[in-house]
C-alpha cells in the first residue's frame, strides 16, 4: 500500500536529483522524501476522515458524561476520551478549570489531560504508517496507562490540596451542585447535517496540517540525518543491550526537548531502525511529548508548586519504568 | 456601543480572533470595546473550556475556535 511513495522517493532520489545508490547522502534523502510524501498525504486524508467522525465530539460533552461517573470507570473514560477528543493544548487550563467545576476529581481530569497529547489521531496514523501495527497498539496501551494510572495516583495522595485556592473553591462548589443532579447548565448539542461535518473536517484537516508540517520536516529532518549519518551500529554498540541506566538518561535527555507527538515519531522510527531498544525509545518519545517547561508553566495558574512538583516526578518515574519494562520483555515480543 | 470581551490564554488563535473582530468592526463602522481576558479564573467563571470564547455585553456567544467573518457581522449588526 505504501510502497508507491517508496518508489517515488527512489525517481526522485536516484533519477532527478541523480544521487548514486549506495551513498549515505542518498540513504538519507531517499528517507526524507519517501517519509514526507507518505506522512502528508496520509494526514490529510486520515485527519479529514476521522475528524467527519468525531464532529460533534467537544469537551464540553466529555465533561457532561465524566461529572457524575463512578470513579471506577472514571479513570479508563478519562484517559479514552484524552485519547480521541481534540482540543489545543493552549486550552488545557481552561479545560481543568471547567471539569474541575463540575466537581469532576482532579485524578480523572488529570487522565483526560495526561493522555491527550500522548495519543492523538495524527499520533496513531504515524505509527501505523511508520513502525507498524504491533508498535502501535503498544503505545496506544502504554500511553492511556500512564494516563490512568497517573490519575489514580493523584487521587489517591489527595492532590486536590494543592490546587490554587479558587480552584480548589470551584471543585467544592462543584461537588456540591453535582449532587443536586443536572444543575451544570449543558450547552444545547445539535445533531450535524453532513455539509456541517464536511465543513468542520475540511477545517480541521486544513487546520492541523497547517500546524504539523512543519513539525514532520523537522522530525523526518533529524530521521533522516540519523539514519545517513550516525554510523551503522554506533547506537546499536553502544545502547543497543538496553543498559538500565540508558533508559532515565533518555527520559531526563527529553524533557528540556519539547515535540509534540508529530515530530518525534519519524525521530523513533530512526532510533529504532538503528538499533536503540523499543523500550528506551519510548521512554524518550514520552518525556519529550508529555512533560514540557510551558505546559508546566501553564499549569502553575492551577496548582501550587507541590502538585507541580509531583506531577513532573510522577512523569519521570513511570516513564522510565514503561521504558524498563518494554527493554525487559522486548525479546519476549 | 458593544463591549465584547475574547477569553483565552494568550494563544495565537486569540490574538487572531480580536485581529478579526475588530477590522470587521472597523468596516461596519460599529463601535466596540474589545477587551481580551486571559485570566483563569475569569475565563471559568463565564463556564467556557475551550478557548478562543467571545462574549458580548456578557453572554457567551461563541467558543472553541476563530469565529467566522458572517458570525461576526451578524453580531454587530444585531446592535443597531
Amino acid at each position: 500500500m505504501f510502497q508507491v511513495f517508496t518508489d517515488f522517493a527512489s525517481w526522485l532520489t536516484y533519477r532527478v536529483l541523480k544521487l548514486s545508490a549506495d551513498t549515505k547522502a542518498a540513504d538519507a534523502v531517499h528517507f526524507f522524501i519517501e517519509d514526507v510524501s507518505k506522512i502528508f498525504v496520509l494526514l490529510i486524508a486520515m485527519i479529514y476522515i476521522i475528524a467527519l467522525l468525531r464532529a460533534s465530539l467537544n469537551v464540553e460533552r466529555v465533561r457532561d458524561y465524566l461529572a457524575g461517573k463512578h470513579r471506577g470507570v472514571g479513570y479508563l473514560m478519562g484517559s479514552s476520551f484524552g485519547a480521541i477528543t481534540p482540543f489545543c493544548s493552549c486550552s488545557s487550563i481552561p479545560v481543568f478549570l471547567g471539569f474541575t467545576s463540575a466537581g469532576i476529581p482532579v485524578g480523572i481530569t488529570m487522565s483526560f489531560l495526561l493522555t491527550s497529547p500522548l495519543i492523538n489521531e495524527v499520533a496513531v496514523l504515524l505509527l501505523m504508517s511508520l513502525l507498524g501495527w504491533k508498535f502501535t497498539i503498544l503505545y496506544v496501551v502504554v500511553g492511556m496507562a500512564v494516563g490512568i494510572l497517573g490519575g489514580i495516583f493523584l487521587d489517591l495522595i489527595k492532590a486536590e490540596r494543592w490546587l490554587q485556592s479558587f480552584a480548589a473553591e470551584a471543585l467544592k462548589r462543584g461537588r456540591q451542585t453535582a449532587s443536586d443532579k443536572n444543575s451544570i447548565d449543558t450547552l444545547p448539542v445539535d445533531s450535524l447535517q453532513f455539509r456541517e461535518r464536511h465543513q468542520f473536517a475540511k477545517n480541521e484537516a486544513m487546520e492541523i496540517f497547517g500546524r504539523v508540517w512543519k513539525w514532520v520536516i523537522v522530525g523526518v529532518g533529524l530521521g533522516a540525518a540519523l539514519h545517513g549519518f550516525v554510523p551503522d551500529g554506533w547506537i546499536k554498540a553502544h545502547l543497543g543491550d538496553g543498559q538500565w541506566w540508558s533508559v532515565p538518561a533518555a527520559v531526563l535527555l527529553g524533557i528540556p526537548l519539547y515535540s509534540n507527538a508529530t515530530g518525534v515519531i519519524p525521530v523513533m522510527e530512526s532510533l529504532i531502525a538503528n538499533g536503540l531498544p523499543v523500550g528506551t525509545t519510548l521512554a524518550f518519545c514520552m518525556s519529550t511529548v508529555a512533560a514540557s517547561f510551558p505546559e508546566f508553566i501553564l499549569l502553575k495558574q492551577v496548582m501550587q508548586w507541590r502538585l507541580l512538583a509531583i506531577l513532573f516526578c510522577m512523569l519521570l518515574v513511570s516513564f522510565t519504568v514503561v521504558g524498563w519494562v518494554f527493554n525487559a520483555f522486548t525479546p519476549y515480543l | 456601543m458593544k463591549d465584547i470581551k475574547v477569553l483565552g490564554s494568550g494563544c495565537a488563535k486569540c490574538e487572531k480572533t480580536i485581529t478579526v473582530i475588530d477590522t470587521v468592526a472597523r468596516e461596519l463602522n460599529v463601535a466596540v470595546t474589545i477587551t481580551k481576558e486571559t485570566s483563569p479564573e475569569s475565563i471559568m467563571s463565564y463556564g467556557v473550556m475551550s478557548t478562543p470564547a467571545v462574549v458580548i455585553d456578557n453572554a457567551v456567544v461563541h467558543t472553541g475556535s476563530i469565529p467566522h467573518r458572517d458570525k461576526i457581522e451578524q453580531w454587530l449588526k444585531n446592535s443597531e
